[in-house]
């Protein structure tokens, strides 16, 4: 086990490594002069060239990243915007927790929706429940996520005015500057996006609860189940469910890992400040070290993510053994 | 007994016609090809086929009373308790995400108020009564951690751990192989005779049969083709059908240059023949074979064994005799 965890965090760091050279690879690619859009407008040419230096931006490509990765390594901060001179780390700090509530909350509400209709169509295949289903799944998958989000924010905010349009709240205490926080100003505003990411998300999850309940069902052991007399419910729980979401637990993890990279349209359409918005933001102004912490903070979610689920699937399932 | 599968193709007529009853310790062999309706009758009796696509009709009879008309809930204290059954794939059996002590324990408190000491007791009981060596330390293993043989004994474990009275085995020993079998075989005897209970042993395997059964039922094409005491149907076989099975034993005592077959497939259920079901591969068919269904009819001289096919009672005792003279003659 300790083997198998020294290992995975060894080839946690070789894919890091990847991941960041190629942000750096691309980036050097793009035909753009950040020291330009830092300089400021009215910036002469030899303005440009000392902010250049400042920025280290004059140095080959293979110097800089060198230097970042140092940064990184021996003082762990991801660098500064070339911007504003915000440290990254706080740019990072900042966002994400925005990102963490809408895709925890939305995660949530996709399996307490997509569990019990997986179930139910599994139950009844061909009814009208599970053809409704069927319906809802393609329809979700086919929808773009801001499509979505517009409509939503349109119709329910904007017309109804059941929730706010757009914005976000603090969750834990109001700052002095803005004018809502607290939990329930918190969750109010982030209904929509909710409803929204778990409408893209659900689909799929009804999809392959239902095939995994059905094929469990047809099991052996399901059958054995019956024949020492076990009452349905006690078959579904101990029995079929037990085996059937397995599978699930992998699937999860890896959702949770990808949309903490940022779910970009979602957050835009409603005006999130989560790694999303702050990634568009610096794509647009070339701000190099913000978009490399965005990047690096998704991969690293994806492999810790990715990790954690695969000693809880080791957890859950006796057959698996880590070597 | 008749027990109907509705699909999207018509209705297949899994058991048609089937009636034989079984008495308290004894055990009743049932034979035929795969398809021949033998598991079928068994999950019939258990009311474990799907409620959605199934129609069954006529009566099981379990002490009195009609298995067919018990509500669900009377089922189920029945199934694991009274009647049990042991299926055939060991391997895909028992649920590989609990113990097998667990599982064990679940066969037990499903039918009866026992703490968790006294299930967990008696569940080592029985691993050791079906022969499971350290089975306090294999109880609470995982059903991957034991070898198909092991698994099987785990499950007739299970199937008697409430003492039932009867225990329907499902072809247990076809997934093994040949010295498990005989093991598995000589244990199920064995428990059948401490606990008492009556037996149903489906197999495909006359030799099985011959080794471990009372009476015997030859099934073909969901219905019976003959029925009677074991040593009756071997001494004596009447059908063509028996006595195709029969030729096609492989045995050690006598060399055989070719095994005899018998021709032809197992007849669609869905569209089966007309007349006698066997007729399209039975080499003394006659008109008659075609256009009428021989009733199952019991021996003139011996109540006890019947059979259903249109040949005349010489005929038949010549071929029978024939058949047995071939495995005398070719081993001297």
């Amino acid at each position: 086990m300790f083997r198998y965890l020294v290992r995975r965090l060894l080839w946690a760091g070789v894919l890091f490594l990847a991941v960041t050279f190629v942000t750096y690879v691309i980036f050097f690619l793009v035909p753009a002069n950040p020291a330009r859009l830092a300089a400021g407008q009215n910036a002469t040419p030899e303005h440009i060239a000392d902010v250049e230096e400042f920025l280290g931006l004059d140095r080959p490509f293979y110097v800089q990243y060198y230097r970042f990765l140092k940064r990184l390594v021996t003082e762990g901060s991801l660098g500064h915007s070339f911007l504003n001179r915000r440290s990254v780390n706080e740019e990072i700090y900042q966002a994400a927790p925005v990102t963490g509530s809408l895709v925890f909350g939305a995660m949530l509400l996709v399996l307490s929706i997509s569990i019990p209709i997986g179930i139910l169509s599994a139950l009844r295949p061909r009814s009208l429940l599970d053809r409704a289903a069927m319906v809802y799944v393609l329809v979700g998958i086919s929808l773009p996520s801001f499509w979505i989000a517009l409509v939503l924010s349109y119709f329910i905010g904007y017309r109804l005015g059941w929730t706010p349009i757009a914005g976000y709240c603090e969750v834990l205490s109001v700052p002095e500057a803005s004018t809502c926080g607290g939990f329930v100003d918190w969750a109010y505003h982030m209904i929509l996006p909710w409803l929204t990411l778990a409408i893209v998300v659900a689909g799929t999850y009804v999809r392959f609860i239902r095939a995994e309940v059905m094929e469990t069902m047809t099991q052996d052991y399901v059958r054995t189940a019956r024949a020492k007399g076990a009452p349905a419910r006690r078959v579904m729980r101990a029995h079929i469910l037990r085996n059937a979401m397995l599978p699930i637990v992998t699937i999860i993890g890896l959702d949770i890992g990808i949309l903490l990279g940022g779910a970009i349209f979602i957050e835009q359409v409603f005006g999130l400040p989560g790694l999303g918005t702050t990634a568009i933001n610096a794509i647009g102004q070339f701000d190099l070290p913000v978009l490399q912490g965005v990047v690096i903070f998704g991969a690293v979610a994806i492999i810790v993510f990715t990790l954690i689920v695969d000693l809880l699937y080791a957890w859950i399932d006796p057959r698996i053994r880590l070597t | 007994m008749r027990t109907q599968f509705t699909t999207d193709d018509g209705i297949v007529g899994a058991v048609d016609g089937v009636s034989f009853s079984v008495e308290s310790g004894q055990v009743l062999g049932i034979v035929g090809e795969s398809g021949s309706g033998k598991s079928v009758t068994c999950l019939t009796i258990m009311g474990l086929n799907d409620p959605r696509a199934t129609t069954s009709s006529g009566e099981v009879l379990f002490r009195g009373e009609d298995l067919l008309k018990a509500s669900p809930r009377r089922l189920r204290e029945i199934r694991g308790n009274e009647i049990a059954m042991i299926f055939q794939d060991p391997m895909t059996s028992l649920n590989p995400v609990h113990k097998i002590g667990t599982q064990l324990e679940e066969a037990l408190t499903l039918h009866e108020n026992a703490t968790k000491k006294q299930a967990r007791a008696r569940a080592l009981e029985m691993l050791t009564a079906v022969g499971i060596p350290r089975p306090e330390r294999r109880i609470d293993d995982y059903p991957h951690q034991f070898s198909g043989g092991m698994r099987q004994r785990v499950m007739i474990a299970m199937s008697l751990i409430n003492s039932p009275d009867l225990v329907i085995a499902d072809e247990p020993t076809t997934a093994l192989d040949v010295t498990t079998q005989a093991q598995i075989l000589a244990l199920i005897k064995r428990l059948q005779e401490d606990f008492g209970s009556a037996v149903i042993m489906i197999t495909h395997d006359l030799g099985v049969v011959a080794e471990t059964a009372d009476e015997v039922v030859v099934m073909y094409g969901a219905k019976i083709a003959e029925q009677g005491p074991v040593d009756a149907i071997f001494s004596q076989p009447r059908h063509p059908y028996t006595w195709g099975l029969m030729g096609s034993l492989p045995r050690l005592d006598v060399a055989v240059e070719r095994l005899e077959q018998i021709p032809g497939q197992p007849p669609s259920l869905l569209r089966p023949p007309s007349g006698c079901r066997f007729h399209p591969r039975c080499r003394y068919a006659m008109a008659k074979c075609i256009s009428e269904v021989p009733r199952l009819e019991q021996l003139e001289y011996d109540p006890r064994h019947s059979e259903a096919c249109h040949l005349d009672e010489s005929t038949k005792a010549r071929e029978a005799a024939a058949l047995l003279t071939t495995f005398s003659e070719a081993a001297s």
